[in-house]
C-alpha cells in the first residue's frame, strides 16, 4: 500500500506541476490575474505532494520492504537504521526523488515567502520552476521509478555499498541537494523576468536570498563532502578532482560569481545581462552535475546507475531547459535596457574582475572534466587528473585571492587609485612577511604562493571592519567578512597540507614503531572486533608525541552484504594538524602494513569552508532583516 | 555584432550537446589495453621458487618457441579458479612459465600439490620487482611471449573458458 501511496503522490505531484505551468502561461499570456492567483497555492501543494512521496520512499527502506524492488536492490534488514534511512538516497531512484522533492519544496517555499517580486514576475518564475519539475517528474514516472514492486518479494535485499554505510550518506547528498537544486529557483527568477522583461535593482534584492541559500548549502555540501572522502576512503586526500566532484564545484563557483554580480545589480544597477546568464549558467551546470553523474558517462567513485536510456532522458531534459533558456536569453535580453557604467578602479570592477576569474576557473574545470569524453569521441582513451587542474586552475584561483583582498576595500562606482594603495598597505605588508618567511622552509611554488596570499587575505578581510562603529556595521558586512576568512583560512590549510604533508608506509610487527613528522607510533596489536553488520581486523596503535600519547584504532571492515572490505582510518586531531593511519594487509609473516600521514594544519580546510557558508548565513538574515526593516518603514511612509 | 554575441551562449551549448550526446551513445570501451603488446620482455633472472624446478630468466623465451608466462601467487584465489585451465592449456602442448609474486616455497609446494603444476620453470619475485617491470599490476595475469621475447598478448585477470581460444590463437600466430 505504502508504495502505491507514494506513487500516486508522485503521479499527483507530477499532475500538479503541468497545472502549474498551463495556469501561469494563461495568466501571463492572456494577463488572467484570477488563474495567476492560483499558482502560487498550486506550487505548495506540488511540494508538499512531493515530499510526502520522499517520506513514504523512506519510511519502506525503514521498515525493510522487500517487496519492493528499490529496497532489495539497495537495502538490508540487518543494516542500521540510520542507513535504512540515508539509504533512500544512496542510489539512483532515491536521489532523484529527492533531487525532484527540494525542486517542488524550493518552488512551494517561493510561493510562500516571496513577497518582493512584482506578482507578474513571480508567477512566471513559478511557471519556469514548474516546467522543470515536470521534466523530472517524467523522468521519475517513465524511467526511474522508486516504487516499483518485486513479484514475488524477495527474502531479503542485497545490501548498500559499504562506503556508503557512514553518518556522512545522512547528511552529504541532502545538503549539496539542497544547494544544487535551490540553484532552480535562481534559474526560473532568471526566465521569469526575462520573460517580463523586469530586470533591474528590485529583481536582484529579491533574488539575493535565494541565491545565498542555495550557496550555503552548497558550499556546506562540498565540505562535509570532502571531509567524507577523506576519512572514509582512506587514501588520505581530501579533493581528488573527480568528475563528480567537480560537478559539485561548478555550480559553486557559478553561484560564487553570481552572489557577486547580483550585488553590483542590487547596488548599482550594473551587470544585467551578465547576472542573468551567471543564474542560468549555475543552475545549468547543476543539471549537467547531475548528468555526468546519473548517465554513468564518466567513470567515477559516484557513478551508480550506468545506463544509457536514463542517461538520454536527462540529457533531454539539459538541452529543453539549458537550450531554452539561453535562446530566450539571446531572444530578450537586447530588449532590457543597459544599467549604468562605473569606472574600471571601483568596487564594481574588483566585482567584475571576481566575475571573470570565477568563470575563467569554471570553463577550466568544465574542460578538463568532459575532456575525456571528447577525447574518447577521437578514439583516446584518458583521464585528465589533479596535475592538469591544480596547474591550470590554481594560479588563477591565487589570482582570485588577490583581487578578493582588494575588492571589499574599494569603493563603489569610482576610486582614487592613490588611496587604494594606502588602504592595501596592510595586507601587501602581511602578504611580504609570509613570503619572505616562508623561503626559509620552501614549500613549492604554489604553496608558498598560497600561503603568502592566504595571510594577506586573512588581514584584508578583516580590513573593511577598521575605524568602524563595530555596533552599526550591518551583518551583511560581518558575513562577506567571515567568508573572505574562511577562503584564507581554508587556502592556508590546503597550502599547508600539499606542502608540509609527512607520508610513510611501513610493515611493523606487534611492538614495533614508525615515526612520522612528530610522532612515534607504536603497533600494540591486531584484534577482530564485530560490528552491527560487519566484522574487521583492528589495529592498536599508540601515538605519542612528547609525553602525550593517544591510542588510535584504524579497521579493516569487512561487509558480508554485499562481500565488500572498507578502511576504516583513525585520525587524530592536534591543534597544528591531523594524524592520519590506516590499516593495510598482512604480509602473511606476522608483519602489518601501516600508512601513516601527519598532515600539519589539514583542519583549516574544512574549518574554512564552515567559516564560508557561516558568513553567507550571517549575510542572509543581514539581508532579510534590513528588507524587512526596510518594509515597514515604506508602509508607514 | 551584438545580437551576434548574444547567441554564443547558446551555440557554445549547443556544442558541448552535441560532444556528450555523442558520447553517450558510443559503446563504452572498458577494455584495459596492455602496453607491453609488441615490447620485449624486460631483463630479469628470478631465483628458482621450488626445489627441483629451475628459476626464471627473460633468455629462456628467447628459444624459438611461444611460451606463456603466468604471474601467479599461493595467496590469490583467482590463481586457484584459473588452475585449470592452464593445466588444460599444458596438455595441448604449450610451455607454461611462471612468476610468484611475494610468495614462500613451502606455501608455492602446497599450491601445487592442491591445484596442480602446469609450469615449466618458476621464478621467485619476492618484492615484486619484475612483476612492476612486466607492467603487470595485479595477480594473475598472462602473458603470451613468442619465440624472440616479444609480448604478443597479455590477460589481465584469470583465464577463463573462454579465453582458452584466443590465447592457443595467439600462440599458434606467434609460431
Amino acid at each position: 500500500m505504502i508504495a502505491e501511496a507514494g506513487l500516486a503522490a508522485l503521479w499527483l505531484a507530477g499532475a500538479l506541476a503541468a497545472l502549474q505551468l498551463a495556469m501561469a502561461v494563461i495568466g501571463i499570456a492572456r494577463g488572467r490575474d484570477d488563474v495567476a492567483a492560483a499558482v502560487r497555492p498550486v506550487a505548495i501543494v506540488q511540494g508538499v505532494l512531493a515530499a510526502l512521496a520522499m517520506a513514504l520512499l523512506i519510511n519502506l527502506f525503514l521498515n525493510s520492504d522487500m517487496s519492493v524492488k528499490l529496497v532489495v536492490e539497495n537495502s538490508h534488514s540487518a543494516k542500521p537504521w540510520l542507513y535504512k534511512f540515508a539509504g533512500a538516497w544512496g542510489n539512483h531512484e532515491g536521489s532523484m526523488l529527492l533531487w525532484v522533492t527540494i525542486l517542488g519544496l524550493a518552488g512551494g517555499a517561493v510561493a510562500i515567502f516571496e513577497r518582493s517580486l512584482p506578482e507578474r514576475t513571480l508567477v512566471a518564475t513559478l511557471g519556469a520552476q514548474a516546467t522543470i519539475a515536470l521534466g523530472f517528474y517524467a523522468f521519475l514516472l517513465f524511467s526511474s521509478n522508486p516504487f516499483a514492486r518485486l513479484t514475488p518479494a524477495a527474502p531479503d535485499g542485497l545490501g548498500l555499498n559499504p562506503l556508503l554505510q557512514d553518518p556522512g550518506l545522512a547528511f552529504h547528498p541532502p545538503t549539496l541537494y539542497t544547494g544544487y537544486v535551490g540553484l532552480s529557483v535562481a534559474f526560473s527568477f532568471a526566465v521569469g523576468a526575462l520573460v517580463t522583461r523586469d530586470v533591474g535593482p528590485g529583481f536582484a534584492k529579491a533574488m539575493r536570498p535565494w541565491v545565498l541559500i542555495a550557496w550555503i548549502f552548497l558550499t556546506l555540501g562540498i565540505t562535509a563532502g570532502s571531509y567524507w572522502a577523506y576519512y572514509e576512503l582512506g587514501w588520505g586526500g581530501w579533493w581528488f578532482w573527480d568528475p563528480v566532484e567537480n560537478a559539485s564545484l561548478m555550480p559553486w563557483l557559478a553561484a560564487t560569481a553570481l552572489l557577486h554580480s547580483v550585488t553590483v545589480l542590487a547596488t548599482r544597477d550594473g551587470l544585467r545581462a551578465w547576472t542573468i546568464m551567471l543564474a542560468v549558467v549555475a543552475f545549468s551546470m547543476s543539471m549537467i552535475g547531475t548528468f555526468l553523474v546519473r548517465s554513468g558517462i564518466l567513470t567515477s567513485v559516484h557513478a551508480f546507475a550506468v545506463d544509457p536510456e536514463r542517461g538520454a532522458f536527462i540529457l533531454a531534459l539539459l538541452a529543453i531547459y539549458i537550450g531554452g533558456a539561453l535562446a530566450l536569453f539571446a531572444a530578450r535580453i537586447g530588449t532590457v535596457r543597459a544599467g549604468t557604467t562605473f569606472d574600471p578602479v571601483s568596487r564594481e570592477g574588483g566585482l567584475v574582475a571576481n566575475n571573470l576569474l570565477l568563470s575563467v576557473i569554471l570553463g577550466i574545470v568544465l574542460i578538463g572534466t568532459l575532456y575525456p569524453i571528447v577525447a574518447a569521441s577521437f578514439g583516446v582513451q584518458l583521464s585528465v587528473g589533479p596535475p592538469f587542474f591544480n596547474k591550470a586552475a590554481g594560479p588563477i584561483a591565487l589570482a582570485l585571492v588577490a583581487v578578493m583582498a582588494v575588492g571589499p576595500l574599494l569603493r563603489w562606482r569610482r576610486d582614487e587609485a592613490r588611496a587604494v594603495v594606502g588602504r592595501v598597505a596592510l595586507p601587501i605588508a602581511a602578504t611580504v612577511v609570509a613570503a619572505v618567511a616562508l623561503l626559509f622552509v620552501w614549500p613549492g611554488v604554489l604553496p608558498w604562493a598560497g600561503l603568502s596570499l592566504a595571510a594577506g587575505l586573512a588581514v584584508a578581510s578583516v580590513a573593511p571592519l577598521w575605524k568602524r562603529n563595530l555596533r552599526r556595521t550591518p551583518m551583511f558586512t560581518y558575513g562577506m567578512v567571515l567568508a573572505h576568512l574562511g577562503i584564507a583560512v581554508s587556502l592556508a590549510g590546503m597550502a599547508s597540507d600539499s606542502a608540509f604533508t609527512r607520508e610513510t608506509l611501513v610493515a611493523v610487527r606487534a611492538g614495533e614503531a614508525a615515526r612520522v613528522g612528530p610522532y612515534s607510533v607504536t603497533l600494540d596489536g591486531i584484534s577482530p572486533v564485530i560490528g552491527e553488520n560487519w566484522s574487521a581486523l583492528e589495529a592498536q596503535l599508540t601515538a605519542t608525541r612528547g609525553d602525550d600519547s593517544t591510542r588510535l584504532h584504524p579497521q579493516l571492515r569487512f561487509f558480508a552484504n554485499p562481500p565488500t572490505s572498507t578502511n576504516e582510518s583513525a585520525i587524530l586531531t592536534a591543534l597544528d594538524g591531523q594524524l592520519y593511519t590506516v590499516l593495510g594487509q598482512p604480509d602473511g609473516q606476522g608483519r602489518w602494513q601501516l600508512r601513516l600521514w601527519w598532515k600539519p594544519f589539514v583542519t583549516l580546510i574544512w574549518f574554512g569552508g564552515v567559516l564560508i557558508a557561516l558568513g553567507g548565513a550571517l549575510s542572509l538574515v543581514g539581508r532579510l532583516r534590513r528588507e524587512r526593516r526596510s518594509a515597514v518603514r515604506a508602509a508607514w511612509a | 555584432m551584438k545580437r551576434f554575441a548574444l547567441w554564443a551562449p547558446l551555440a557554445i551549448f549547443a556544442l558541448l550537446f552535441a560532444v556528450v550526446a555523442s558520447g553517450l551513445f558510443r559503446p563504452a570501451d572498458k577494455v584495459v589495453r596492455s602496453a607491453m603488446v609488441g615490447k620485449p620482455l624486460p631483463d630479469f633472472a628470478l631465483p628458482a621458487m621450488v626445489p627441483g624446478k629451475p628459476g626464471l630468466t627473460s633468455a629462456s623465451f628467447k628459444g624459438g618457441q611461444p611460451r606463456l608466462l603466468n604471474v601467479f601467487a599461493s595467496w590469490c584465489v583467482p590463481c586457484i579458479a584459473e588452475a585449470p585451465h592452464l593445466m588444460r592449456l599444458k596438455t595441448m602442448g604449450i610451455p607454461i612459465d611462471a612468476i610468484a609474486i611475494r610468495d614462500t616455497t613451502p606455501a608455492i609446494a602446497g599450491f601445487l600439490r592442491r591445484n596442480g603444476d602446469p609450469y615449466a620453470r618458476i621464478g621467485s619475485d619476492t618484492a615484486s620487482r619484475v612483476q612492476l617491470a612486466l607492467g603487470s599490476s595485479g595477480v594473475p595475469e598472462t602473458f603470451v611471449v613468442d619465440g624472440r621475447g616479444i609480448v604478443v598478448k597479455q590477460i589481465i585477470g584469470d583465464i577463463r573458458e573462454d579465453n582458452i581460444g584466443e590465447i592457443v590463437q595467439a600462440v599458434r600466430e606467434a609460431r
